[in-house]
């Protein structure tokens, strides 16, 4: 029988290696999982983890792909600091790129070095407004925000399929559920020729650079940390409750938002129904795989494109449903739970030998 | 407004309420237990999705219940032994839960998605169903809503007059002190997780062999979450969860009233209803702390490890 | 009397444990413990804060399970599985933290820890009246435990273990939470029991009622035991010694003080606590001098914690002249104004509000200390952090590693320095302390009494809430009392005597001594 010793303090050692195991414990499985299906279990992991950035194409897409998640994801960090369970990075990404839509259609053709810039902006407040109603809820009415954030994601969606269906439908698009293409002038420019790899990627850099700052170095992190770790010390010693909630929850929106701006002015350039395949649920399991901590995330957040890249060539390579990612994902972050175990506790294995001592 | 029409919308109102009943009647005994499991969506899309493959492939909806049921009772335990046995945080773990079982719905199903089978037909209870007004909402239901009826009825008795009960809500109160006067306290959580998940496994055959009846990928649309707010909003009593659950269903069924009485309204706003009346229920009933710190089980979410 | 029984003596005995030996991660609990109960003894453990007397209890009572060793029950050797196994054998326990259950009656509380063997709840609640009243202890079964007191919670407890066929009874340091009055009830039931040949295992840490209550004692020291004797001829010192070792130096007396200008009024103070389970603050009246420690007695839960929460600022009063500091109003201030107005704070949770438990001694420091100039644009100052927790970690002996470590991973005694070095390194006008040595062991006890004397003979007001009634005349200067959300009259402590403070406590507040009281102020 395996029983758990508590450690007495937190092993750092396990807090890093944790994340490690989980991934190889997936990849384990996955390999199982694919080997059931009939497939070649070598084969199927290879197709879903390497032969995706086998060449300069796919290399460029995976930082295509990691950089929405990465922003959700140290903005999340944050939040999950303070104890703010913010679910709703999903959702603050959809209000960030249709608010970010809105004004990029309102400036039509126009040039101007400052649409760009405007459309970004709006996006964020918009990502932020929406992550902010759910802290006025949460400090005001005591609204639980696991739950107003999950609703609003539904909500986002629906508002955005309302006006990408009516106000903001391209008149000239023969009826398809799609805006007008933006200008140049409100398209994020590509940072590397021939790839899609735009200017989005340093977004996400620059802001897991601050976050880093504001979290280790600033008063105001170290407030949200002992916000997170412990609310009566931080009653005690004077910190604002509400308004630290608020910073935590209105950073975390506002990169949400900002990588929904991103989205919908980068790679893909107008506004669609689906402008997000889940970017914002993946980026909790990122922001807990990368131990809260933006290094730590700027790998997850990769491994997890990796995972979205895998699953849509597994899609065509080995005809398995799209699915297959939302299922690695969930895989993922249960190992990654499981193995946290080790932080706080040593696995002893109890065999019928200790029982019988343990009686004398 | 004629009669046929409340008529319909009350039937309609009940049936569109029970699996949100269901799910949330059992959410609410794991609740009582101490333990917060925010994988509701997932056991219940993993429901819905073996139950009706198992339908579809064999034509038994008995059959197709019970796998149904079972499906959700495995899925509680994958949460079980990380969230309880290996101590994990159960606001994560749950939400893993959730994540994996849409994805692992979602991967099993895809050959299924839009095939038809017969569903589970109501039946009328004869001179009952026939009482002006509430006879169709209440006695022209299928099984399952009779079933749910009868849950409410059984899970009221439970923790109104059962030692039992009692055990669950001292276990959920306070897990130490359990453990010191030797209640089991480890067996407690693990039982009630265990029936919040054959609940939300029904919950989902329901909508898949008797609501729809038929399969397509994430098709709780979130009624597992709006369970979870039903918990909060009934404080933790069976008698306001039934109530709450019909509110839902109302809300979810705007559509369908806005049609009978000749609104047109869009259809994406009318999805968000549901959404938005959680969040407003969520609002008026949390804001008075004291009452929601009065009903809440006090260790509610906390790990608890027993100790050498 | 020679507790080291033969074989033959072994079968009646009612309890006798043979080498007892546990082992926690980073600490050896217990080491090879023997003891020895005979039927109708009053025996008790004593011993310092983290001698390892709970867990030799909890071990005795099937809730932890030794690594070695053996327990003999009525002379046969038995293994106790779990706490309903101690039960069914005869064995209740009284814990100090109470097993109770809020939202339930008492009824139902008791019916939980008996199990199958409740019975039929009516029935039972006419027996836990008829028991009650025959040991003095009187009680209403439909009552719900959050409408007690913490004395009449006691009273179930005690009831939960009488309503069974009782042969051993444990009780983990009872008189800690009672007003003097009520120990001398609780030792008259006991007593009781002992005469009708129940085995009693007393818990203690206090030399008095040992010697007032026990037949026979051991006595425990980091883990070990260090002696057996019979209380009564003892003598307190030797049985001190064999407590605390050698090398510790047994708290002294300590000179008192007058103490000079107001610092602290608080003038009239009632709130309406929002807490379901609080306590209303009614007409609080009293005031601290700079230079004086005034110590508030009282049992836990009688409005406490709501007065510190008006003191610290975590609850903001209606009216800012309720609170006034140095005749400032200072009831609308939030924590950080008080503090910038000379407030120091040490709470009753060291781990838990007093300090993060998994953030580092440093970090701790900035907690509370960001006003001392180690904040800066916003921005930390780390190495006046960092020096501000090694000036703390030094100047007040805190033992640990380095300022990395884990506040969680110190002894409770350490913390507690660290966290009132930290306060007192701020230069507080006013510091509050609740329960400022809870759950220490002697030595840091001592020197964080000393801290608190130099505090104030540095000028400072001190206010100690404390349930600690020894602790209280040792180091105030003046008493007063909490009962109920009311405080009493305060007196100089040389006036005034524990009976006195004892009443108070129970809410009987003298009119006489309140007038003479108001005069001398």
């Amino acid at each position: 029988m395996i029983k758990l010793v508590p450690r007495g303090e937190r092993s750092r050692a396990m807090a890093y290696m944790s994340p490690v195991f989980a991934g190889m414990l997936t990849l384990l499985t996955g390999g199982i999982f694919f080997a059931t299906l009939g497939l070649d279990p070598l084969h199927a992991l290879s197709v879903f983890l390497i032969a995706p950035v086998s060449d300069i194409y796919g290399i460029a897409e995976l930082c295509v792909k990691a950089a929405p998640i990465m922003l959700c994801a140290v903005g999340l960090a944050v939040a999950f600091k303070a104890q703010v369970w913010n679910i709703g990075a999903e959702g603050q990404l959809l209000m960030g790129g249709l608010v970010g839509s809105a004004v990029a259609l309102q400036f039509g053709e126009a040039e101007g070095f400052w649409i760009l810039p405007t459309v970004l902006i709006s996006g964020m407040i918009g990502g932020g407004l929406w992550g902010l109603l759910a802290a006025w809820l949460k400090t005001r009415f005591n609204a639980n925000e696991i739950l107003t954030t999950i609703m609003f994601n539904y909500i986002a969606l629906y508002l955005l399929l309302y006006f990408v269906h009516g106000a903001l439908k391209d008149p000239d698009g023969y009826g398809f559920p799609e805006s007008a293409l933006f200008s140049d002038a409100a398209t994020l420019p590509i940072l590397i020729e021939d790839t899609r790899i735009h200017i989005g990627i340093l977004f996400a850099l620059f802001a897991s650079v601050s976050i880093w700052v504001l979290m280790q170095r600033s008063f105001i992190g170290f407030q949200i940390k002992v916000l997170g770790a412990d609310a009566n010390a931080a009653k005690l010693a004077g910190f604002k409750h509400k308004h630290l909630v608020w910073i935590a929850m209105v950073i975390s929106a506002a990169l949400a938002g900002l990588a929904g701006a991103s989205e919908v002015t980068g790679p893909i350039g107008q506004l669609i129904p689906s402008i997000s395949p889940g970017y914002g649920y993946a980026a909790i399991i990122v922001a807990f795989l990368g131990r809260l901590h933006p290094i730590g995330i700027l790998f997850a957040s990769i491994l997890m494109a990796l995972i979205y890249m895998g699953g849509e060539l597994a899609q065509i390579e080995l005809n398995l449903p799209l699915a297959v990612t939302a299922l690695f994902q969930g895989m993922l972050l249960f190992y990654l739970l499981a193995c946290d175990v080790l932080i706080n506790f040593r696995i002893k294995l109890k065999t019928a030998a200790t029982n019988a001592a343990m009686g004398n | 407004m004629d009669i046929d029409l409340i008529t319909n919308i009350l039937y309609a109102m009940v049936r569109t309420g029970t699996p949100l009943l269901i799910v949330a009647l059992g959410e609410m005994v794991c609740e009582k237990s101490g333990v917060l499991n925010l994988g509701q969506e997932g056991m219940m899309l993993m429901g819905a999705v073996i139950g009706f493959i198992a339908t579809l492939t064999t034509g038994s909806l008995l059959l197709g219940f019970i796998l149904a049921i079972l499906s959700g009772v495995i899925m509680s335990m994958l949460f079980a032994g990380i969230a309880l046995g290996l101590n994990a945080n159960q606001v994560a773990t749950g939400l893993a839960l959730t994540i994996f079982g849409t994805g692992l719905s979602a991967f099993i199903g895809a050959d299924f998605v839009g095939q038809p089978i017969d569903g589970l037909n109501p039946y009328a209870i004869p001179l009952l169903s026939e009482i002006p007004l509430i006879g169709k909402m209440l006695f022209a239901q299928d099984l399952i809503v009779y079933l749910s009826f009868g849950l409410f009825a059984v899970i009221y008795w439970f923790f109104k007059s059962s030692r039992a009960g009692l055990t669950v809500k001292a276990v959920g109160e306070n897990p130490h002190a359990a453990n010191v006067i030797g209640l089991p306290v480890m067996r407690t959580r693990y039982l009630a997780v265990a029936f919040g998940g054959a609940m939300a496994g029904l919950a989902g055959g329901y909508l898949s062999l008797a609501y729809t009846p038929l399969w397509t990928e994430n098709m709780t649309a979130g009624r597992g979450w709006i369970a979870l707010a039903l918990v909060v909003f009934a404080t933790w009593r069976a008698e306001r969860i039934i109530l709450g659950a019909y509110l839902f269903g109302l809300a979810s069924i705007l559509n369908l009233v806005a049609q009978g009485l000749g609104y047109p309204v869009s259809p994406n706003i009318l999805a968000m209803m549901p959404y938005a009346a959680t969040v407003m229920v969520l609002v008026m009933l949390s804001s008075n702390v004291v009452k929601s710190k009065m009903h809440t089980p006090m260790w509610l979410g906390k790990p608890f490890h027993p100790g050498g | 009397m020679d507790t080291h029984h033969d074989a033959g003596g072994t079968l009646n005995l009612r309890l006798r444990l043979q080498g007892i030996t546990k082992q926690y991660p980073g600490c050896l609990a217990n080491d090879r413990i023997n003891l020895a109960i005979e039927p109708g003894e009053i025996h008790a453990l004593l011993g310092e804060n983290g001698a390892g007397k709970s867990t030799l209890m909890k071990i005795i009572y099937g809730v932890t399970k030794p690594d070695a060793g053996q327990v003999y029950w009525q002379g046969n050797p038995v293994t106790i599985k779990d706490p309903a196994t101690a039960r069914r054998m005869g064995i209740g326990m009284v814990f100090q933290h109470f097993s109770l259950f809020e939202t339930l009656t008492v009824t139902e509380n008791i019916a939980l820890a008996l199990g199958e063997d409740a019975g039929d709840l009516k029935v039972l609640a006419d027996k836990i009246r008829t028991v009650s009243q025959r040991y003095g202890m009187e009680l209403n079964p439909e009552r719900h435990i959050h409408s007690l007191s913490v004395g009449e919670r006691q009273r179930v407890e005690i009831v939960r273990c009488l309503v069974q066929d009782i042969q051993l009874l444990i009780l983990d340091e009872p008189t800690s939470v009672l007003t003097p009055q009520e120990v001398d009830t609780l030792f008259i039931t006991l007593r009781q029991l002992a005469d009708e040949g129940c085995s009693i295992l007393f818990i203690s840490h206090k030399l008095k009622e040992v010697q007032d209550l026990c037949h026979s004692a051991t006595i425990l020291r980091a883990g070990q035991v260090t002696g057996d004797c019979i209380p009564a001829e003892a003598g307190a010192t030797n049985m001190a010694r064999m407590m605390v070792g050698d090398d510790t130096p047994i708290s002294t007396d300590y000179p008192k003080a007058e103490g000079g200008e107001v610092f602290l009024k608080v003038h009239n103070l009632s709130q309406t606590t929002e807490d379901p389970f609080g306590i209303n603050l009614k007409n609080v009246d009293f005031e601290v001098r700079s230079g004086e420690i005034l110590g508030v007695a009282g049992v836990a839960g009688n409005g406490q914690e709501e007065l510190l929460a008006a003191l610290s600022g975590e609850t903001l009063e209606a009216q800012a002249e309720e609170i006034l500091f140095a005749g400032e109003p200072a009831g609308h201030l939030d924590p950080k104004q008080r503090r910038q107005r000379g407030l120091g704070f040490v709470p009753e949770e060291r781990l838990g509000r007093g300090a993060v438990p998994e953030m580092s001694l440093k970090d701790n420091g900035l907690l509370t200390g960001f006003l001392q100039g180690l904040v800066s644009n916003g921005f930390i100052n780390r190495v006046a952090t960092s020096q501000f927790a090694d000036k703390i970690i030094d100047d007040f002996n805190v033992k640990t590693p380095n300022q990395q470590t884990a506040a969680q991973s110190l002894s409770g005694g350490n913390l507690q320095k660290f966290i009132i070095g930290r306060e007192i390194l701020q230069n507080p006008k006013l510091l509050v302390a609740a329960h400022p040595t809870w759950g220490v062991d002697i030595g840091a006890a001592t020197a964080i009494h000393e801290a608190l004397i130099r505090l104030r003979n540095d000028g400072a007001a001190i206010l100690v809430i404390s349930e600690d009634i020894d602790e209280l005349f040792l180091i105030s200067d003046r008493l007063c009392a909490i009962c109920n959300g009311e405080i009493s009259p305060s007196k100089p402590t040389q006036q005034t005597s524990i009976e006195e403070v004892g009443r108070w406590m129970t809410g009987i507040f003298d009119t006489e001594t309140h007038a003479v009281a108001q005069e001398s102020v």
